[in-house]
């Protein structure tokens, strides 16, 4: 079998407040999956806030070590301290876009540069129109052009630009999988569609996967092939997104589900937090659970 | 009933455009291009439209926070905190020091990039918090807590270094420093992006129950309609930098006049969806060259030849509905609204 990426038993531990801190927490909890090299797929990360999202993307993209467990890209272990020419092959297969997009662009540095220096080192690219050709075409797909982010710093971009740019960013050197962690979280929702039907035909035209995370669970619907939820480092549940999205087992799923706002309220506000409910889903994970399959291939975690 | 609401902001014919030389040329973004509006007390004002629009351009001008190359090139911004009326930038800069947070806070779009990397949280609670709040230490302490805990944040993040925190906690950060000292005017830029609907419920219950203790007023600012839906009175809908609709929330979402907020309403897939939304066609307008009359035309399906030479001025169709087209009539909601499941604040809500 070939796997394009194999995540084994990572689990990911914090020390907080610093060299000093006392506080320790689990940011991500023995979590395993795998993602077939034949079988370009969109898997949906979701859950809770600070449920180790973004530390299970980092760790994925070398950013981060995992405290124990191991993550396999091709079969290989994705070590840090791999030569610069091996980085540059991961870097060329595997791309990320940042969850916040104030934070991804240095804010001296013109935004474009990121995409030619993307352009440069992975398309070997040097002639200068070839270059401007490979950013225009990844911008456009996004729905912006070179001529309106030339020259611009990321403060003079709007926030939806700049998220844009930094997903076109990701897309000039045609990687094999993609990493986006809430690529689409400040866009209307005419563009978000526009993106998130960019991701489906990355996977079904160029047979790219994608690890999609996001806090919108409408798009996961659409558009994932397999989801897994998070709650405070563990996985809930896992399996075929929509049969998981259709009918969530795991009490924390269903809550994740139930709280989704609806237009229908407009005017009304149904803002009532689920508190009670928050507490005993805290409650019952204090005790020993485990993962078990379901006939559709879910994979849910029940106390033992 | 129809108590008069106190206005608390008023902006009127305001312009704000970026004004730049590219190179010798002179190029000019007309982001907030004459918009009139005011804000009352006690009221949750949301404002939603295209990305790039002007959302952000414009409120930053509400906020005090513009610099070159934005300026306002025409019309007046006012608030009235309680007799004592002050323009944002036509103040000293210690007369807005004097207000921001006590008075009017404002949470950037993105701001959970904005905490200082090398201080702890809870410094930064005392740098912006202590003064205002005028409370003695463990006071402030458990008061600070407390706030946190409504935003399901573990008290133990004062003692963390930003980069500690999930882009969600920082979010909620930056809303608890931002509401703890209850200020009388709260401007949010998409301030849950990277919250979970289940806390977002929370911090969005906590923004809403804030602003009804202090009879507050909130202009929040988000991509989200069912957020729009859930926690306004009020929407404006902002078009190539132009207010192009404005009304109370049930009635905008139920019967929107504008085709763009037709579409608006209608674009937020829902779980269980599976067909494809018509994206509206055609690419967002050039502000530094926008179209001639509405500038919806280019992509409006009603539009007529008077569309394109005519600006269509904001009319009042009643009840506060304010529309900015020619052919209202012949606008029809693209869906139809379910009935909602709670009526507690219709009924709870004050006059
Ligand atoms: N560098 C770090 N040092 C210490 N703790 C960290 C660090 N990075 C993350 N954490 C902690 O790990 C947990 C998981 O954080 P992570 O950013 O992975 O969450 P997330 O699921 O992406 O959340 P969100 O949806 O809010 O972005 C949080 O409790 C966070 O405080
Ligand atoms: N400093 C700047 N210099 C020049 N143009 C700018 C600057 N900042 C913003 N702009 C432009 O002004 C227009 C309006 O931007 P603004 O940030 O107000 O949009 P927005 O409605 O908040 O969008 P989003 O929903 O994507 O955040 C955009 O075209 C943007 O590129
Ligand atoms: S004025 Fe004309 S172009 Fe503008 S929104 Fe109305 S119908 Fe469309
Ligand atoms: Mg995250
Ligand atoms: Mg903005």
């Amino acid at each position: 079998m070939n796997d394009i990426l194999e995540v084994r038993n990572v689990t990911k531990r914090f020390g907080m407040g610093g060299v000093f801190g006392r506080n320790h927490i689990t940011a991500v909890n023995d979590v395993s999956f795998t993602i077939e090299a034949e079988k370009p797929e969109i898997f949906t990360i979701v859950g809770e806030s600070g449920s180790g999202k973004t530390t299970l993307a980092r760790m994925i993209l070398r950013l981060e070590t995992p405290s124990e467990g191991e993550i396999l890209f091709h079969g290989t272990r994705v070590d840090l301290r791999a030569s610069r020419a091996e980085r540059l092959k991961f870097m060329h297969e595997v791309q990320p876009v940042f969850q916040n997009p104030f934070e991804a662009f240095n804010p001296l540095k013109e935004v474009d540069r990121y995409l030619i220096s993307t352009a440069r080192t992975f398309l070997k690219l040097t002639k200068q129109s070839d270059i401007e050709q490979a950013m225009d075409d990844a911008l456009q797909k996004v729905g912006l052009s070179y001529a309106e982010v030339k020259g611009r710093f990321a403060h003079e971009l709007s926030g939806g630009q700049l998220q844009r740019v930094s997903i076109a960013r990701a897309l000039i050197c045609n990687p094999t999988l993609l990493i986006a962690d809430e690529p689409v979280s400040m866009v209307d929702a005419s563009l978000r569609m526009a993106i998130v039907n960019l991701l489906k035909s990355l996977r079904d035209d160029f047979g790219v996967s994608v690890i999609y995370i996001t806090h919108d669970l409408a798009t996961a619907y659409y558009i994932a092939d397999r989801i897994i939820i998070m709650q405070k480092g563990d996985v809930v549940e896992m399996g075929p997104a929509r049969a998981v999205l259709d009918n969530p087992e795991h009490p924390y799923a269903r809550l994740l589900k139930e709280s989704v706002l609806s237009i229908d309220d407009a005017g009304y506000g149904d803002l009532d937090p689920a508190t009670e409910l928050m507490d005993q889903i805290n409650k019952d994970r204090t005790g020993r659970t485990k993962m078990v399959t379901r006939d559709d291939g879910r994979l849910v975690r029940v106390a033992e | 009933m129809a108590e008069q609401k106190q206005d608390v902001l008023q902006v009127r014919n305001l312009k704000a455009y970026y004004q730049m030389a590219y190179f010798g040329v002179e190029r000019e973004v007309r982001a907030v291009d004459d918009i009139t509006m005011s804000i009352h007390e006690n009221e949750v004002y949301g404002i939603a439209g295209e990305s790039s629009s002007g959302k952000t351009s414009f409120i930053k001008v509400l906020a005090a926070a513009i610099r070159p190359p934005l300026r306002v090139v025409d019309g007046e911004v006012e608030f009235n905190f309680g007799g004592q009326k002050i323009d944002p930038n036509k103040a000293s800069k210690e007369e807005v020091d004097a207000i921001r947070w006590s008075k009017l806070s404002y949470i950037m779009q993105g701001s959970m990039s904005v905490l200082n990397p090398v201080r702890k949280i809870g410094r930064s609670f005392e740098d912006f918090a202590f003064k205002p709040m005028g409370l003695p230490r463990a006071e402030f302490n458990s008061r600070v807590a407390a706030h946190l805990e409504r935003l399901k944040l573990s008290p133990n993040v004062l003692n963390a270094y930003p980069h500690e925190l999930s882009g969600g906690m920082r979010q909620r950060v930056t809303i608890a420093l931002a509401t703890v000292c209850q200020p009388q005017f709260i401007i949010a830029d998409e301030p849950t992006t990277a919250l979970d609907v289940v806390v977002q419920k929370d911090v969005l219950s906590m923004i809403r129950t804030v602003q009804q203790e202090m009879r507050a007023s909130v202009i929040f600012v988000t991509h989200d309609m069912s957020v729009h839906a859930n926690i306004t009175d009020r929407v404006g809908i902002i078009y190539a930098g132009r207010l192009v609709e404005e009304g109370p929330t049930r009635q905008l979402f139920a019967q929107p006049k504008h085709p763009y907020t037709a579409h608006l309403v209608a674009s937020l897939p829902r779980i269980g969806d599976t067909r494809e939304r018509p994206a509206l066609e055609g690419r967002p307008p050039n502000l530094s060259d926008p179209p001639k009359g509405c500038r919806f035309h280019p992509r409006c399906p009603l539009a007529t030849d008077r569309c394109k030479q005519e600006n269509p001025p904001l009319v009042d169709m009643g009840e506060g509905h304010r529309v900015a087209c020619f052919h209202t009539d012949k606008v029809k909601p693209l869906i139809e609204l379910g009935q909602p499941k709670v009526t507690r604040m219709a009924e709870g809500a004050p006059a």
